[in-house]
């Protein structure tokens, strides 16, 4: 049995439709991702798993039962914010019990629940400190602490890391990904819009694009083998780079698109002659970035250093095992082209 | 680069002009509250006297002692009943969304604009068919009129900025609508609670109209109107030291106040802009 | 309509809470304003007394306009609107409100853009600005009543004292003086109120605009009137709208400084006067209502005009 359903789902705010027939599945101790660009109604999504949102059509169930008409905190979730919300003039560990009061469960019942979150996230020495009085990494310990406590069946994510600077960020996503391998049984919903988090920390991921579903898969499968030229787009980085015109037209579709990754340089041959107009040196890899002559633009990833710079001329050759050839709208053309 | 000297003496007689206008009738009320007698009818612009008489007369002579207790006790119930009220009320027209709320703002908006003299007739008609005329209680249910809309409108302007996800936060945590104001917005509202209890409470303390109207006799009634009402057999036998005395009597405290909680006033008035 | 039968639990019972909420203050403001405010138009259509208000009969609008036939062909307009103390009060709260807010407003601004620069001493400056706010209506007048004394007050000793004058003024006795005293008291009062609204306007212009202003050597003078001005305007506006409802309704500064005087009555108190004093209810009560709709009609006027933004969506 499916952990949390979604059937024909939609949402509207007055006369504007924000989802549209969201249908998924998801199995219980599974860690998924909702990704997609700004405004593609991720957060809207979660809220309605989480009751926040009413849901204006369609069904939501939760093991099984149906959940449109649940009030939240029966709803078996739990949730942690993207400001954290935890409340300012209560303690962490009142922040963390305050729930469990609502819940009315007995005191040494509460007690051992926030001892034994609190151990979990090593925020022990903290349970009597006021949030303003912990780091902004802390606090979202507190959070996630606070999320624990419930024993939710399924945990909810909207964006957890954005206010966190890039170090951090790192820290704290292995922590996350810690925490799903913990909590087996728990499943996890987590909202982003950066596809590396999407990548590194879902079994599956879920792609939203204008309130549609655009493809649901492992992330290698997102991948290799991108449902729409959006999917192709927007995982992967740096992204692919989509030709149009002639080089496309040669294999029947309106776009070609290539992963910078999996086009070779070389100084001397290839199926492609073009110009170095600009390096990108990131120590472990080189973009270089090139315009073909006949194709336009191209970007190339290469491992380690690349001894190019602008105004070189260069030969690529594109991997023609990784072509992906998306027709007008964007779908993929089938069958791969022979090299 | 420093601006010329006369920009500098100017900007300074400014600001002298502007702190002597607004002090000195409050200086010279303190002034004639101390003389008494002959030193009365001179015009003096330092102190000459520190002649405690007036105070004297005014807080062991007559009533005056038991119409400031009735100021005290009308304008502290009617904070704390208006509070009450209007804490749970601007809850709702700030956090919950439901059909009629901007209809609701905006009878709440227009009744703190009511002239007080526009309900006259038919409150003093309600007053006296509870039996209340006479009461301090006429004055506390009557101040309700503009105490209770602007403190619901200052607190619901508050409270519309208090984040949205700690109030999400309680929901999930499975908190009523009442456990949410209880135990998560009103210990982040005190701030806010003492600005507009403060200005609810200056409101009630200077209420003349409804005073003047609604009591009848000498001992129950409020200070404003005590002073107003004030005077001699003539014309020239006004007790203009007794009437300055009791003036400062009542104005110190409030001075004080507005003093100390400068700031949060300076807050709250901004907040509400409905009422001076 | 189908959307709301799809609300979720949690929207039925937060709306219910709402409603729930709400029910105290709203019970409370019926029976203190909307009540007693419906009587008090019922009665200005009655006969009412002072002593028998509860069987006041239907009049119709006689207390407002009533055409007299004296049998001869001759007649005469009696009620409200044909007496002139009235229409004298109307002006006298007109005049008031006008000329009290355009001062108040001006000298407002003055000490807003005061106390808006740094200067040493700003804290304590804006602390004894405040003083005339703090200080009750009652006691501002009887202050200044004391002060305006003709005999031994100390305005017309200071005037004297400059040569201003050479006789003493009865300041608030004189009909020629009345209304300017009435107006002095309440400017003095009021205008704090209005200087901490715009100082509070005048803090939310971003420092950076002066800034770049200066940069480019832009006289403070054009600054002033290019730039300040229009950003503070709207809460000029709010701040003087509010002032001239407050200003219409005027009442105790006049009731107590200038005692039943056709130079300074305004319709509070002439409505007053013939409630109480008079024993005039009925007749008092439209006077009530007149002033209620004036003061109804700006309201209404402005809310539309600004199209306000209630529900707070644009803050
Ligand atoms: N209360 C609301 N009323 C009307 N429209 C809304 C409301 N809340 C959200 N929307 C709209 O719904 C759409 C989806 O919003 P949502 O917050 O789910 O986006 P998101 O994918 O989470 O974006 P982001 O990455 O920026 O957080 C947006 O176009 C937004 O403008
Ligand atoms: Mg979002």
């Amino acid at each position: 049995m499916a952990s949390v359903e979604l059937i024909n789902v939609s949402k509207s705010y007055g006369n504007v439709q924000v989802l549209r027939d969201i249908n998924l599945s998801l199995e219980q101790g599974e860690f998924v991702v909702f990704v997609g660009p700004s405004g593609c109604g991720k957060s809207t999504l979660l809220r309605m798993i989480a009751g926040l949102e009413d849901i204006t059509g369609g069904e939501l169930r939760i093991d099984g039962a149906p959940m449109n008409d649940v009030m939240p905190a029966r709803r078996g979730i739990a949730m942690v914010f993207q400001s954290y919300a935890l409340y300012p003039h209560m303690t962490v560990y009142e922040n963390m019990s305050f729930g469990l009061e609502q819940a009315k469960l007995s005191t040494p019942e509460i007690e051992a629940r926030v001892q034994a979150a609190a151990k979990m996230l090593q925020i022990e020495e903290l349970l009597g400190r006021k949030p303003r009085q912990l780091s902004g990494g802390q606090r979202q310990r507190v959070a996630i602490g606070r999320a624990i406590t419930r024993d939710p069946r399924v945990f909810l994510f909207d964006e957890p890391l954005s206010n966190l600077d890039a170090a951090l960020r790192v820290d704290t996503r292995l922590e996350i990904a810690a925490l799903g391998q913990r909590l087996p049984d728990t499943t996890m919903i987590y909202v982003t819009h950066d596809q590396v988090e999407a990548m590194t920390l879902a079994d599956r991921i879920v792609v939203l694009n204008g309130g549609n579903v655009e493809q649901v898969g492992t992330p290698m499968e997102l991948y290799s083998e991108p449902a729409s030229q959006f999917v192709a787009g927007f995982i992967g980085s740096p992204r692919m780079n989509f030709l149009s015109g002639a080089v496309a037209e040669a294999h029947g579709a309106v776009t070609y698109g290539i992963r910078p990754e999996h086009i070779a340089l070389s100084s001397d041959a290839g199926d492609w002659a073009g110009k170095v107009t600009l390096t990108e040196r990131l120590g472990s890899d080189t973009f270089v970035h090139a315009e073909v002559e006949g194709i336009g633009a191209v970007n190339v990833r290469i491992e380690g250093r690349a001894d190019v710079s602008a105004g070189q001329a260069v030969f690529l050759t594109p991997d023609a095992a990784s072509v992906h050839l998306f027709d007008a709208a964007g779908r993929p053309v089938a069958g791969r082209p022979d090299a | 680069m420093k601006p010329p000297l006369w920009q500098t003496i100017g900007f300074y007689t400014l600001v002298g002009l502007i702190v002597l206008q607004a002090v000195f009738p409050f200086y010279y009320a303190i002034l004639t509250s101390l003389e008494d007698g002959q030193a009365l009818f001179e015009v003096n612009y330092l102190p000459k006297a520190l002649n405690l008489a007036n105070y004297q007369a005014m807080l062991t002579e007559g009533v005056f002692g038991k119409q400031i207790l009735n100021s005290v006790f009308v304008a502290t119930v009617v904070v704390i009943l208006s509070l009450f009220l209007a804490v749970t009320a601007a809850y709702a027209l700030s956090r919950i969304r439901f059909r009629g709320r901007g209809l609701l703002l905006l009878t709440v908006l227009s009744v703190s604009m009511f002239p007080q003299i526009a309900v006259l007739s038919g409150l003093f008609e309600v007053i006296r068919y509870f039996g209340l005329f006479n009461s301090l209680w006429s004055l506390v249910f009557s101040y309700m009129i503009f105490t209770l809309p602007f403190t619901v409108w200052v607190l619901t302007t508050f409270m519309r900025n208090l984040p949205v996800e700690i109030e999400e936060a309680a929901i999930m945590d499975g908190a009523s609508s009442f456990t949410i104001i209880r135990r998560v917005f009103l210990p982040l509202m005190w701030p806010a609670m003492v600005t507009t209890g403060l200005l609810a409470f200056i409101h009630a303390w200077n209420e003349f109209l409804f005073a003047l109207t609604f009591l009848s006799t000498d001992s129950q009634r409020t200070v404003p109107v005590a002073i107003a009402l004030i005077s001699g057999r003539s014309e020239f036998e006004i007790p203009w030291g007794n009437i300055m005395a009791a003036s400062v009597i009542v104005t110190l405290p409030l001075v004080a106040l507005v003093l100390v909680f400068q700031r949060k006033i300076v807050s709250g008035l901004t907040a509400g802009a409905v009422k001076g | 309509m189908a959307e709301t039968a799809k609300k979720s639990r949690l929207s039925r019972s937060r709306t219910r809470s709402a409603w729930l909420f709400l029910a105290p203050m709203l019970v409370t403001l019926a029976v203190v304003a909307a009540w007693p405010l419906g009587r008090t138009i019922w009665f200005s259509f009655t006969d009412a007394s002072l002593d028998l208000m509860s069987d006041a009969r239907w009049v119709g609008f006689r207390n407002y306009l009533e055409y007299v036939e004296w049998g001869d062909g001759e007649g005469q307009y009696y009620g409200l609107l044909a007496d002139a103390r009235w229409w004298r009060s109307v002006w006298n709260t007109i005049l008031f409100a006008v000329v009290s807010v355009s001062f108040e407003t001006l000298f407002g601004l003055v000490i807003a853009l005061v106390l808006n620069q740094q200067f040493r001493g700003r804290g304590l400056v804006r602390a004894a600005v405040l003083i005339p706010w703090a200080i009750p209506t009652i006691v501002s007048a009887k202050m200044w009543a004391w002060m305006l004394h003709d005999q031994f007050g100390i305005i017309n000793d200071m005037l004297q004292g400059l040569g201003l004058i050479s006789q003493p003024i009865a300041w608030t006795a004189s009909p020629d003086t009345a209304m300017v005293a009435v107006l002095m008291v309440d400017i003095w009062k009021t205008t704090p109120f209005m200087a901490l609204l715009i100082l509070a306007g005048l803090q939310m212009v971003p420092q950076d605009i002066y800034e770049a202003a200066k940069l480019d050597g832009v006289p403070a003078w054009r600054v002033f009137r290019k730039i300040t001005l229009p950003l503070i305007m709207p809460a000029v506006l709010v701040a003087v709208v509010f002032r001239t409802l407050d200003a219409l309704r005027v009442f105790d500064i006049v009731y107590v400084l200038t005692p039943n005087t056709d130079a300074t009555r305004t319709m509070s108190v002439y409505a007053r006067e013939n409630l109480f004093d008079y024993d005039q209810f009925a007749y008092g009560s439209a006077a009530s209502t007149l002033l209620f709709l004036v003061i109804a009609l700006i309201t209404i006027t402005f809310i539309m005009a600004t199209r306000m933004d209630l529900e707070g969506k644009r803050s």
